[in-house]
């Protein structure tokens, strides 16, 4: 399967040049760039790994440094899955504007949904990650 | 103005009957103070009745005036309670109408009820024989009174952390047949358009719990498809469990059980009332589940330009009163809406301040005191080919259903939903390239069809489905041309 959070995974993955336009896109608007990543892709994990601190004064002529920070998460990790997220800080909004994967790991098994059979026909749902059956660090592997 | 009958002399108290704008309905130097609600009507008199005079009964009828004198007004102190008509223009190129403004003190209503609020200013004058007709174009809710309400239970930014999804519009759709579904049917053209890339599906405003399909059952259902579809995608995803019911009892049961079989959204028909909106609104927050509202009813008095409410106008009641989601038009779609209005329905639904600004129909400035935005639905005949007109008229933080447009797909509802879901992110991707997307739009979604089949096929069925019929509802501007 896919995982298809994230903005744009329906398209094909995108190349480090339609990476930067998207980049270059974020901090014309001012927007703070931050690279997460996780090994734990439920879709109810909010809290991916920050993988460095988020960089708060670049300029859309400082694409090239937060590429540094998506290369550098990219190979650092090739067993998880990688985004970009682009945070607005502006009044009213003070949450992320954009978000997509750049990198995920090769083999992606999925979810099992799990159901608990309760009274008058009620299901309790669980959605299951394969991954996480292993510790963290040796998922995807 | 017969100075004889001003609002202090001694006439002014006379038995009988004494036309409005004597009795202190009328104030041309009056200057609306901060917290005051103001009013914007489209009034056309009866022949003969002075526009003034029309503008005035409207300012008496929605406050403390009734047909005759009363002596009991003076137990009070009339002046500040009387609504006060203060401006009226004519309507640039139409003959007979006015537009009338109208201040009312913050006194007349009671904190945090759009119930009260209604009853004042829409209550009886809308049937007063005096006026042929009488339109409430907008309305401007000093923050004061804002602050009485919570508004939306969660609001734009909180629904897109909630679902995890930020930076391009959601994608809906609708199920259909509207009618005559089983359980087990609907829950299939649920599980496929979400498991295709939709973020959500809906109920329709109809459907509440009729014999070919009761409510529980299309829940229960539902709610495999939508857990099935979240473990395909790994994706938050939603199905708006219709709440509509014919008491609120009912529609608590309904909204709890929802609630317990993780449900991340309900929804709830316009025709339920505000008090029962609120309610649900309250409710929404308590239990953390989305709200949203489908406008059904609403154009029985939102659509003609002489006689009703302006949408505008209900979007503003229904942001205070508080839901998530509103349906708010399309532009291109199969429903009215002029795009100047549409674009300033969606201003009403989301932005933080507004600006007056006549061509989109909003006649006064708007601070919204940090109440939460809704999200603006559209919903009715659009689909992948218009993508680009979609995002240039409705922008990111709205939710775009497609129900003909994913079900009504040749290869099947989970490709309708992929077609629709590509041409969202391909246009989203240009814009942000810094490409002329509206103009570039059917390059970009041939592009993109390239390497989805699903999109070419839906390219293809739809290209030359457009609904141009002339809007019935437009903002009346007096055209200046540039100088240059």
């Amino acid at each position: 399967m896919r995982v298809t959070q994230g903005t744009f995974s329906y398209l094909p993955d995108f190349t480090d040049d339609q990476i930067a336009a998207q980049l270059r896109y974020s901090l014309r608007n001012g927007w703070a760039i931050m690279v997460e990543h996780t090994d734990d892709p439920h879709p109810r994990n909010a809290l991916w790994e920050m993988w460095a601190q988020p960089q708060f004064d670049l300029t859309e002529h400082d694409v090239d440094v937060a590429m540094a920070d998506v290369r550098a998460a990219r190979e650092g990790l090739p067993n998880a899955y990688v985004k970009v997220v682009a945070y607005d800080r502006s009044l009213g909004r003070q949450t992320s504007k954009l978000s997509f994967i750049v990198s995920r790991p090769p083999e992606e098994p999925g979810f099992r949904l799990d159901r608990q059979e309760g009274p008058d026909r009620q299901v309790r749902y669980t959605l299951h990650s394969y991954a996480t059956e292993q510790p963290p660090g040796e998922r995807y592997r | 103005m017969d100075a004889k009958r001003n609002n202090n002399s001694k006439g002014r108290w006379t038995a009988g009957v004494t036309p409005y704008a004597e009795m202190g309905y009328w104030n041309p130097d009056y200057e609306p103070k901060d917290t005051d609600v103001l009013c914007a009507f489209r009034i056309t008199p009866q022949e003969g009745v002075d526009a003034i005079e029309a503008a005035a009964a409207v300012a008496g009828e929605s406050s403390t005036a009734t047909w005759t004198v009363v002596w009991t007004d003076r137990l009070t102190p009339h002046e500040h309670y009387q609504a006060k008509a203060y401006r009226v223009d004519p309507v640039p190129g139409v003959e007979g109408q006015y537009l009338a403004y109208i201040a009312y003190d913050i006194d007349l209503f009671e904190e945090g009820s759009i119930a009260n609020l209604t009853s004042s200013i829409i209550g009886n004058v809308f049937g007063f024989k005096a006026l042929k007709a009488l339109r409430l174009e907008d309305m401007r809710i000093p923050p004061h009174y804002v602050k009485t309400f919570q508004g939306p239970p969660h609001g734009i930014v909180m629904e897109r952390e909630y679902l995890d999804k930020f930076g391009r519009p959601l994608l809906g759709a609708t199920t259909k047949p509207k009618l005559g579904l089983s359980a087990k049917n609907y829950s299939r053209v649920v599980y496929e358009a979400l498991r295709g890339g939709l973020d959500f599906t809906k109920d329709d405003e109809n459907i509440n719990s009729q014999p070919f399909m009761r409510w529980r059952d299309r829940y229960l259902y539902a709610m495999e498809a939508v857990q099935r579809a979240s473990a395909a995608t790994g994706e938050v995803k939603g199905h708006y469990m219709n709440v509509t019911a014919a008491t609120m009892e009912d529609m608590y049961e309904r909204a709890e059980f929802a609630r317990d079989i993780g449900s991340v959204i309900v929804m709830v028909d316009l025709t339920v009332g505000y008090t029962a909106l609120q309610s649900m609104s309250k409710w929404a927050r308590r239990n953390g589940v989305l709200l949203h509202l489908h406008r059904a009813g609403h154009g029985t008095f939102t659509r003609q330009k002489t006689h009703g409410v302006s949408f505008r106008v209900l979007a503003k009641w229904c942001r205070l009163l508080g839901v998530d989601h509103i349906h708010a038009g399309t532009v291109v779609g199969k429903l009215e809406g002029d795009p100047n209005a549409v674009r300033g329905y969606y201003e009403v639904c989301r932005a933080r301040h507004s600006e007056a600004d006549p061509q989109l129909g909003l006649y006064f400035e708007q601070d919204w005191a940090s109440l939460p935005g809704v999200m603006p639905v559209a919903s009715g005949g659009i689909h992948a080919g218009q993508m680009h007109q979609l995002l240039h008229y409705l922008g990111e933080d709205a939710v775009l259903q497609f129900g003909g447009g994913t079900i009504g797909h040749p290869m099947g509802i989970a490709a309708g939903a992929t077609a629709n879901r590509v041409a969202v992110e391909a246009m989203i991707q240009a814009r942000n390239e810094g490409r002329d997307y509206y103009a570039e739009g059917p390059d970009i979604l041939a592009q993109a069809a390239k390497g989805c089949p699903q999109l070419d096929a839906a390219l293809d069925v739809w290209k030359d489905i457009t609904f141009e019929f002339e809007s019935t509802d437009t903002p009346d501007v007096v055209v200046t041309p540039t100088l240059s």
